[in-house]
């Protein structure tokens, strides 16, 4: 165990333990002697040290006090340190707290609610007394000797003046009350039957596991709670009933939490099983206090503001609220006052020990600060989103990593990252010095960290870190020597982890190679931007920087962009060429042609100096020139965005032209083939490469979107504009059809519904038309026809938007809908059901729209805000409760899918074992196998 | 050529054999065939998943994942004449809840015979709809004065929906008991037989006679005969299957329901197995995106693994889980904690969160394989 580490152990441990105060958390521990025996001489000192601190954390029930006898510690374990894990926890009993263990492992009793004397030292028997642990520096802990940060804390305790209920436990208490007898505490269920059913529980328990048991449970004591006469002692029994938060009461009179302990105290062991609990680690009366456990000040910190006053902590606020009242009950108890007075005291520390525990039960009013603000107690802290839980065990954080701003650069390789050198300066990668590379890396350690290549720090063997400045350099370049480790600057091909939230998916954290780049922000290929769900409109990523073998090894391995070619949601490629790519491409192959000189040219612009493949000709077409990119033996048949056949032979394109459908991401069919022929460096590299071409021919021919692209010419204007006036008369027709009672509803359709529909029909069918005009008059090779096409960016459907119609604005799937009006907008009559008055936008957008058209507009593109806005936290809530109930399930060594109780969830994953991201779109491809073995 | 076929017949399954065969050219030599088969299993092979591949996590990305492109709020409005289901993600989250009564429960019935073709189908769709005594009734009348209801049937829809009057007579009598019931063609009245009856209670009667069930499928509210293909389908709204599988003129083989619990009581867990991942699968389909099903496939059966339906809620299968610390890190941490802590519950970390709770490697993936190898036990001194 490292030593950063320990900390984070301990204290959740102890936390849970006072959570609940009695519910305790036992470790059990086994050793694991595999690594012990890796390195004697460090494991050796580190071993005792370890052990107590475990120990600590460990089993109230039963265990020994933790060794006294501690060796002081040694010098404090590094991250970077290579300390063997030599104890592994196999298993964590949880339990309560007797008031016995409270006492056995408290380190002192508190007995007054001052804090610290006139020094500012803490008081003896007080909340922050030093053998509680210490929070100052300078102080050392009266427990285990050891100062501020290397003390874990040790717990103290409070005897209660009155015994007090668990807050936590009302409702058990409140079952069990009504289950017993009230004189003698037995069950109330005949002796014979008792043995029965206690039989048939642990059947139950041993065959359908706790859940039913628990059910099983709860019936019998429904059976028992009925019962009003003991088959015991043939006593009556009283109703019983909980007033809310923590008052007994039977027959209308209060039960005290003395006599409640007392019944509970009488109940045999061998009858606490039908009540569901297990005596050895939960006897009832544990849940009415009669001790509390303190938790160590290291847990309760206060801090010292800036005027130089303390500010303690909730938790030490209300505990001090605890031991004030419980002096005070104490002194009245002995001074013989009126029971009155003692009652209300007794409430009045109930009060304060249940929100202790809970400050947000219903019917109590929350502890407040004097600001007014609710405490924070032990409850709140373990629960939600920032509690203990959540927060600080289930979420990690880590060390050696950035982030900034992102920008493109599709002249990067596809698995680079760009990393900007003041980046590149501070992260670093430990190396482990040998004899042979120790001159490599002591240049490094000579050029410091101010200079790039260089090196930050060096760590000894035994794991302590040691700075590298101007003036330690001469001094720790005579100390290097085969063992140590040098971390140095960030370099070229260095491996990272690179990440962009929301993680939603496995290729939302990949691994790529580190180029280190002037600039400042982190430079990513364009490709990549699929998968990591990113554009560059302001997005930041996080880079993080593996720093052991293991870890380097299992990011290049598994996490590698090459790796992650194929989505495993549905076994097509993921990365694929995107916007300029694929529009380049598309020209190039469709319509371009260059000299041989350009030809050459560009292709040495985007690395490719191998020209031998190109024809010997003087004019080299756009479909020559790809054909270079690819592999000689390779062959495809497949289908343009449009169905043309695309034909590739012997890595020649020989027919049709390429685009979305065949680079692109999703269906990218030609990278899909690649991949599965080649394999995924060789898909990277061909990828790569189409990539920077289509961009270059781009940059080289130019290409932009010209308002005029949207021109069309006069009669296709007109013809747009009868369109649309015939649609207009339509809608009138049959809006007065429907005043006639001419209109046939449909059937299950009320007549006005059925007018709706049809209106809707009407105007969709003349916007389609509009489009399919927009299609056919507009320039085919215009910019914007390009990009639509070739399935680059936007489609036919915006470009009639802009240039003819944008069409109905539908708001949960029906036209815009009357006001309180009866009228959408004061510019209509009231029940105006014709087109315009019901959003319908006849102008497109390079002509501009009406208010009223606008004023559509902007209802629907706000409603689609509110959309999105109200499903992205719903969505995030459905992934977090699957990520949760699936994350155990994996596949065994025989391919059954299990969970981490080994219970078989499937026979064979997906029925036939295969892992979708190796398939091709969840399949195996029979014809391809066919085709390529009989040659067709 | 057969003999080869069951060679492989071990290594490749029916229906990559089928598609096998069917591609093959007919004449195709024995030596070629074999190539293929010997291709297709080593395809097979390499596309196989790991051991230790955490395929529960890959299935909740690839479902949690497209989530946030789906709509919400969105009814679905393909076609004039159809109903109204919900789709999107409401649906996705109402499927894998395994809630208990879901928004739109539907029916698809296809028939039997002649009525598929057509004839006859509307007849047949009033058949199936739920019809109540209020639906008949041309006029209902209390008459205070003499304690009496007197109710008015509506002659033509009676013979619409060919029920009869005596038939109606006695179902009325069944249900409100203590009444004397007359009838003359149409016009029924009812008198209380104890003498003493309330004004009150004569409300009450009638009320309850307004909504007596007379005839059709319990819980179905509205019905939409709809051709499909070249075959009529009665879609709708509300949804009982067990009473529809009675009638005769169902085809029970292919009439469906989207309510998942129901087709669980009906046929059994294999069932609604297989209908939560149909109907999911319908959703994300509808939606034009693009999930493998063998995730969903996963999602439903650990639903199902229990032999009940469970949602994947904290009540449902994360409840399910034997880890205390599992459980406490998804909801409600402390109700587990304590639970636990009354029977003294052990919690062996074999699932992830505890592990990555303790900062131990987790049991899947390259955490899963260990190493066994002899070591010295070190003295202690």
């Amino acid at each position: 165990m490292k030593k950063e580490e320990q900390p984070t152990d301990a204290e959740t441990a102890e936390k849970v333990e006072t959570a609940d105060e009695n519910p305790a958390v036992a470790v059990e521990e086994t050793e694991v002697p595999a690594a012990e025996a890796a390195d004697p001489g460090t494991s050796g000192t580190a071993d005792p040290k370890d052990t107590s601190s475990d120990t600590a954390t460990a089993a109230p029930a039963g265990e020994e006090e933790p060794a006294k006898d501690k060796t002081p510690p040694e010098e404090p374990w590094d991250v970077m340190s290579e300390a063997p894990i030599y104890r592994k926890i196999s298993s964590i009993t949880f339990g309560m707290f007797s008031p016995k263990i409270i006492k056995k492992m408290a380190k002192a009793k508190v007995v007054t609610p001052e804090l610290y004397d006139k020094e500012g030292y803490p008081v003896d028997g007080g909340l922050m007394d030093t053998r509680l642990g210490v929070i100052d520096p300078g102080l050392k802990c009266r427990t285990d000797g050891l100062k501020l940060k290397d003390c874990l804390g040790h717990f103290g305790y409070i005897e209660l003046a009155r015994p007090v209920i668990h807050i936590k436990f009302v409702s058990k208490i409140l079952n069990i009350l009504r289950s017993i007898d009230r004189e003698n505490s037995r069950l109330l269920l005949p002796e014979n039957k008792i043995k029965v059913y206690r039989a048939k529980l642990r059947k139950i328990e041993a065959e359908q596991g706790e859940e039913e048991a628990r059910i099983y449970i709860k019936k019998l004591i429904a059976t028992m709670k009925a019962t009003t006469k003991s088959p015991h002692s043939n006593a009556k029994q009283y109703p019983i009933t909980l007033e809310k938060p923590s008052t007994f009461m039977e027959n209308d009179k209060r039960l005290t939490p003395i006599e409640i302990r007392t019944r509970l105290e009488k109940i045999p062991d061998d009858d606490l099983e039908l009540l569901g609990l297990n005596p050895e680690v939960a006897r009832p009366e544990w849940m009415v206090l009669t001790v509390l456990s303190i938790p160590p000040v290291t847990m309760r910190p206060s801090i010292t503001l800036e005027s130089g006053e303390r500010s303690e902590d909730d938790l030490t606020h209300k505990l001090g609220d605890i031991v004030r009242i419980n002096q005070r009950l104490f002194e009245n108890i002995n001074a013989g006052a009126p029971e009155i007075i003692i009652e209300d005291l007794w409430d009045l520390l109930q009060y304060h020990v249940t929100t202790f525990f809970d400050n947000d039960v219903a019917q109590l009013p929350p502890a407040r600060h004097r600001s007014g603000q609710p405490l924070k107690t032990i409850t709140e802290r373990i629960k939600s989103k920032e509690g203990r839980i959540r927060y600080n065990l289930a979420g990690k954080r880590t060390n050696f990593s950035a982030r900034t701003v992102i920008s493109p650069d599709p002249m990067i390789a596809i698995d680079e990252v760009g990393v900007p050198r003041v980046v590149a300066m501070k992260l670093s990668v430990p190396e482990t010095l040998t004899e042979w590379n120790m001159a490599y890396l002591k240049k490094f350690v000579e050029r410091g960290p101010g200079v790039y290549p260089g090196a930050n720090y060096i760590v000894r063997p035994d794991g302590k870190k040691k700075k590298i400045t101007e003036e330690s350099k001469e001094q720790v370049l005579e100390e290097l020597q085969p063992g140590y480790h040098v971390e140095r600057h960030l370099m070229d091909g260095d491996i990272a982890v690179f990440n962009r939230q929301p993680s939603l998916h496995r290729m939302s954290m990949m691994c790529h190679r580190i180029r280190v780049l002037p600039g400042r922000t982190f430079r990513l290929n364009p490709a990549v931007c699929a998968p990591y769900n990113a554009d560059f409109d302001g997005d930041e990523m996080n880079l993080h920087i593996p720093q052991t073998e293991e870890a380097r090894a299992e990011a290049e391995l598994l996490m590698e962009v090459e790796t992650q070619l194929i989505s495993p949601r549905y076994g097509l490629s993921i990365i694929g060429c995107v916007q300029d790519a694929i529009s380049g491409n598309y020209m190039l192959t469709k319509e371009l042609s260059f000299d041989r000189q350009q030809a050459a040219g560009l292709l040495f612009s985007i690395g490719v100096s191998d020209f031998s493949k190109l024809p010997k000709k003087d004019i080299i077409t756009g479909k020559e020139l790809f054909s270079v990119l690819l592999p000689s033996d390779f062959s495809f048949n497949g289908q343009s965005n449009d169905g043309e056949p695309v034909k590739i032979k012997n890595g020649k394109v020989i027919k049709g032209h390429l685009d979305k459908a065949t680079l692109g991401e999703g269906q990218g069919l030609l990278l899909r083939t690649i991949h599965k022929k080649y394999g995924a460096a060789m898909t990277i590299k061909i990828l790569g490469n189409i990539f920077k071409l289509g961009t270059r021919v781009l940059q080289l021919h130019g290409f932009t979107t010209p308002i005029s692209d949207t021109d069309l010419p006069a009669h296709a204007k007109a013809k747009i504009k009868d369109v649309i006036n015939r649609a207009d008369v339509m809608v009138a027709q049959l809006i007065e059809d429907y005043h006639a009672g001419k209109l046939d509803a449909f059937p299950s359709r009320s007549l006005m519904e059925t007018l709706e529909l049809r209106i809707l029909d009407t105007l969709n069918q003349a916007r389609n038309e509009t489009g399919q005009l927009v299609a056919t008059y507009s320039d085919q090779n215009s910019h914007t026809m390009i990009m639509a096409s070739s399935g680059a960016r936007g489609n036919l459907l915006n470009l009639a938007q802009m240039a003819a119609c944008v069409g109905q604005q539908a708001m949960r799937g029906k036209r815009i809908d009357n006001g309180y009006n009866d009228t959408t907008l004061s510019a209509f009559k009231k029940h105006d059901r014709s087109s315009e008055a019901r959003g319908f936008i006849k102008a497109g957008f390079k002509n501009g729209l009406s208010p009223s058209e606008f004023f559509f507009m902007g209802m629907t593109g706000r409603d689609s805000l509110m959309d999105t806005a109200l499903r992205t936290p719903k969505s995030g809530y459905l992934y977090r409760r699957l990520a949760n109930a699936m994350q155990d399930l994996k596949v065994d060594y025989d391919h059954t899918v299990r969970d981490a109780t080994n219970k078989m969830i499937q026979f064979k994953y997906g029925e036939d074992g295969i892992d979708v991201s190796r398939s091709e779109g969840g399949k195996i491809n029979v014809k391809r196998i066919v085709e390529n073995v009989l040659g067709i | 050529m057969e003999e080869l076929f069951k060679q492989y017949q071990e290594d490749i399954s029916p229906l990559l054999m089928e598609e096998i065969k069917s591609l093959i050219p007919p004449k195709t030599g024995k030596t070629k065939v074999k190539a293929i088969l010997e291709q297709v299993k080593k395809e097979i092979a390499l596309s196989s998943v790991d051991p230790g591949e955490c395929v529960g996590m890959v299935s909740a990305e690839s479902l949690g994942e497209p989530g946030t492109q789906m709509t919400l709020n969105t009814f679905h409005f393909a076609g004039v004449a159809e109903m109204n289901v919900t789709v999107g993600l409401p649906r996705i989250i109402e499927i894998l809840d395994g809630r208990k009564t879901i928004s739109t429960p539907t029916m698809e019935i296809y028939l039997k015979g002649a009525a598929a073709k057509g004839t006859g189908i509307k007849k047949i769709a009033a058949r199936i709809k739920e019809t109540r005594l209020v639906e008949l009734i041309a006029s209902i009348e209390t008459n205070i004065a003499e304690g009496l209801i007197e109710i008015e049937l509506n002659q033509e829809t009676i013979k619409d929906m060919e029920l009869t009057v005596p038939g109606i007579a006695k179902l009325m009598e069944k249900a409100v008991k203590g009444w004397t019931l007359k009838y003359d063609k149409n016009i029924f009245t009812l008198k209380a037989k104890a003498k003493e009856d309330t004004i009150n209670a004569l409300y009450k009667t009638k009320e309850k006679l307004k909504k007596l069930f007379i005839s059709g499928v319990k819980g179905v509210t509205q019905v939409l005969p709809v051709k499909h293909g070249d075959e009529y389908v009665i879609v709708t709204f509300g949804s009982n299957l067990k009473d529809l599988l009675k009638l005769d003129f169902v085809d029970g083989q292919r009439s469906m329901t989207n309510d998942i619990h129901e087709i669980a009581a009906v046929f059994g867990i294999e069932a609604a197995r297989q209908a939560i991942i149909n109907e999911v699968f319908k959703v994300i389909e509808n939606q034009g995106l693009n999930v493998d099903i063998r995730h969903i496939m996963l999602v439903s059966e650990t639903m199902c693994i229990s032999g009940m339906i469970k949602g994947i809620t904290r009540y449902g299968v994360v409840n399910l889980k034997s880890s205390v610390l599992a459980r406490a890190s998804f909801e409600t941490p402390l109700r587990h904690i304590i639970n636990a802590a009354m029977i003294g519950e052990q919690d062996h970390l074999t699932s992830v969160v505890e592990n990555v709770m303790i900062n131990q490697p987790v049991p899947v993936g390259t955490g899963l394989p260990g190493l066994v190898t002899e070591v010295k036990m070190k003295k202690k001194d």
